[in-house]
């Protein structure tokens, strides 16, 4: 900071003022206002408001949107579905994740390939990967079932029936984003001293010992805050919906964000669906808050 | 017997587990990958016989040439990656602009509009697609290239990580420029984006995959199958041809192949991009 500070001292010769900074930031500026700014603000008047985008007249009804959601059971339904997603796939992802960032802090062969393989479901589109284990999960012809099948477990209608849809939204769920958590927890890991270890092993510390005594505690910023990151995450789950189960069977897959993009862009309530929005966005705000109560210097550290 | 022996005969067991566990998940991990490649090679005979082959006994071409057939799949394909190629090299600009503005130029409430506008990012997309429609829809650009790029064009996730990045930057170097006559343009064009080039191909890296694995955006502002990017065109195709793996198997391929082979010629880009945007959150 103090740096900074002086390069700026340095350079107040050449004084530098809104006309020639507007330069640089108008381009910016005119998208962020247009299609960010003006939309979130716009958003939320809209919330307070009776609107079919296609209809015209537009009226004030104060917190009716509000209230409505709260009083529409498909909302806690959805909102349900959404927190068993969450449920589902938080605590399985971070505990492989953590187990494999664990398992490539050692000394192991292949560590670059392990870690593009463990990568490559993060960088594919959530389309393909939906797509992809469609075929996986096909009931009949199916890999997963033919693997079932071979060790004497009966195949499963992974997508037709309502829990195993769940099942599979959660296994492709977890399967396409702990590659980001394990390379967070690598960071993690790599920050903590060496010397720490080898004062335990002196000590006659074993394997699990040094993992419960030193790892897991000295983690633990690093661990909340992917805690936070994937609650985030997960809460805003809808790509891999929209292909893998369209929501269904019988709505056991709809989440929040489907419901949200039914009522915006099928039935164009835009104003019910902003409040959702505005719902979501305040769920996903106070738990960004804990986490930059919590960890503020911690994300730097990780990056 | 020394000591270190006894170390090394316990140890080498022990990591031999571990490579077992870790190889075995990653194959886990990559066989739906190698699954979608073998069946995408496989006659429509092979794909339906039970217990499946893993590698195609009769390689074919011909679930490519059905799938760019029964879907304009090539149109897709030049619309995603139009689209994308637009988007990156858009925000390139208007981030480093607007980074070099924040890290460098003195202005009345920079750091509060800095600031401000780095809050932005934790406001979900689900919050502002609602009005972003509507304005499009006013502009007349539904189901417009336009519609698919302009939006992206400003990035508070790239300006900020470029202003990180220029801060970063010495400021004698530039100070030097300003000497012999450089403008402010020329400092950012000669001196700062030259140095700043790992930033520069993370933000790229990562704008590229973004927009071409993006799916909600197209959806709701593209209706008809022309202006489709491959993804949106993969979603409709699987809905429609819902049991002709062989096809869709091909589109998935085509679907990701552009982002693997940049992946694996670049792939700390990725994780970095990945993982910082991870961060905004």
């Amino acid at each position: 900071m103090t740096r900074r500070e002086n390069q700026e001292s340095r350079l107040k010769k050449r004084r530098s003022n809104w006309p020639s900074a507007l330069l640089f930031l108008s381009p910016t500026f005119v998208i962020f206002g247009v299609f960010i700014a003006f939309p979130i603000v716009f958003s939320f008047y809209l919330s307070f408001h009776e609107w079919n985008m296609f209809s015209g007249e537009r009226d004030f009804v104060g917190a009716h949107n509000y209230a409505a959601m709260l009083a529409d059971p498909e909302f806690w339904h959805v909102f349900k579905t959404t927190a068993i997603y969450t449920i589902g796939t938080v605590p399985l992802n971070m505990l492989i994740a953590l187990w494999v960032a664990f398992i490539l802090n050692k000394k192991i062969v292949g560590k670059k390939f392990l870690r593009a393989a463990f990568f490559t479901p993060v960088i594919v589109s959530s389309v393909a990967a939906a797509v992809i284990w469609r075929w996986v999960f096909d009931p009949n012809l199916g890999l997963l079932n033919f693997a079932l099948e071979s060790i004497g477990i009966p195949s499963v209608n992974w997508i037709s029936n309502a829990t195993a849809a769940m099942f599979a939204l959660i296994i492709v769920g977890v399967w396409k984003t702990f590659g980001i958590n394990m390379i967070l927890f690598s960071a993690g890991l790599s920050g903590i001293p060496e010397h720490y270890y080898e004062a335990a092993e002196i000590d006659g510390a074993g394997g699990w010992d040094k993992f419960y005594n030193i790892t897991l505690p000295l983690l633990s910023p690093t661990t909340l805050f992917i805690l936070v990151l994937s609650i985030i995450g997960s809460f805003q789950v809808f790509d891999l919906v929209f292909v893998l189960t369209f929501g269904g069977p019988l709505g056991s897959t709809k989440v929040l964000v489907f419901y949200l993009y039914e009522h915006a862009f099928k039935f164009f309530n835009m104003g019910y669906a902003s409040a959702v929005a505005y719902a979501l966005f305040a769920v996903l705000f106070v738990l960004t808050l804990l986490q930059i109560r919590f960890f503020r210097g911690q994300a730097y550290e990780v990056a | 017997m020394s000591k270190q022996r006894v170390h090394i005969a316990r140890r080498v067991p022990r990591h031999i587990g571990a490579h077992v566990l870790i190889y075995t998940l990653a194959a886990l991990t990559v066989i739906p990958f190698i699954w979608m490649v073998m069946t995408s090679f496989k006659p429509l005979g092979e794909i339906f016989r039970v217990p499946p082959t893993w590698f195609p006994e009769d390689f074919t071409f011909d679930n490519y040439t059905r799938a760019f057939t029964a879907a304009p799949f090539g149109r897709f394909y030049f619309n995603s990656l139009f689209v994308a190629a637009a988007v990156t090299v858009g925000q390139l600009i208007t981030c480093s602009l607007a980074a070099y503005a924040f890290a460098r130029m003195r202005f009345k409430g920079r750091d509060l509009i800095f600031y401000i506008f780095l809050g932005t990012m934790m406001v979900p997309i689900h919050v502002t697609m609602i009005p972003g429609f509507m304005i499009l829809h006013w502009l007349g650009w539904i189901d417009t290239y336009a519609a698919l790029i302009v939006p992206g064009l400003a990035s508070a996730f790239g300006t900020f990580l470029l202003r990180q990045f220029f801060m970063t930057i010495p400021v004698e170097l530039e100070e030097a420029a300003f000497i012999d006559g450089c403008t402010r343009w020329g400092v950012l064009w000669r001196i700062i984006l030259p140095l700043a080039k790992p930033a520069l191909a993370t933000l790229a890296i990562f704008t590229f995959m973004a927009v071409f694995n993006d799916f909600i955006w197209p959806l709701i502002v593209l209706n008809s199958e022309d202006m489709y990017t491959v993804q949106l065109g993969l979603a409709i195709f699987r809905d429609r041809y819902s049991t002709e793996w062989g096809n869709l198997m091909a589109g998935s391929v085509v679907a990701t192949l552009p982002i693997l082979l940049v992946f694996f010629f670049a792939q700390k880009y990725f994780i970095k991009g990945i993982t910082l945007s991870g961060l905004k959150g």
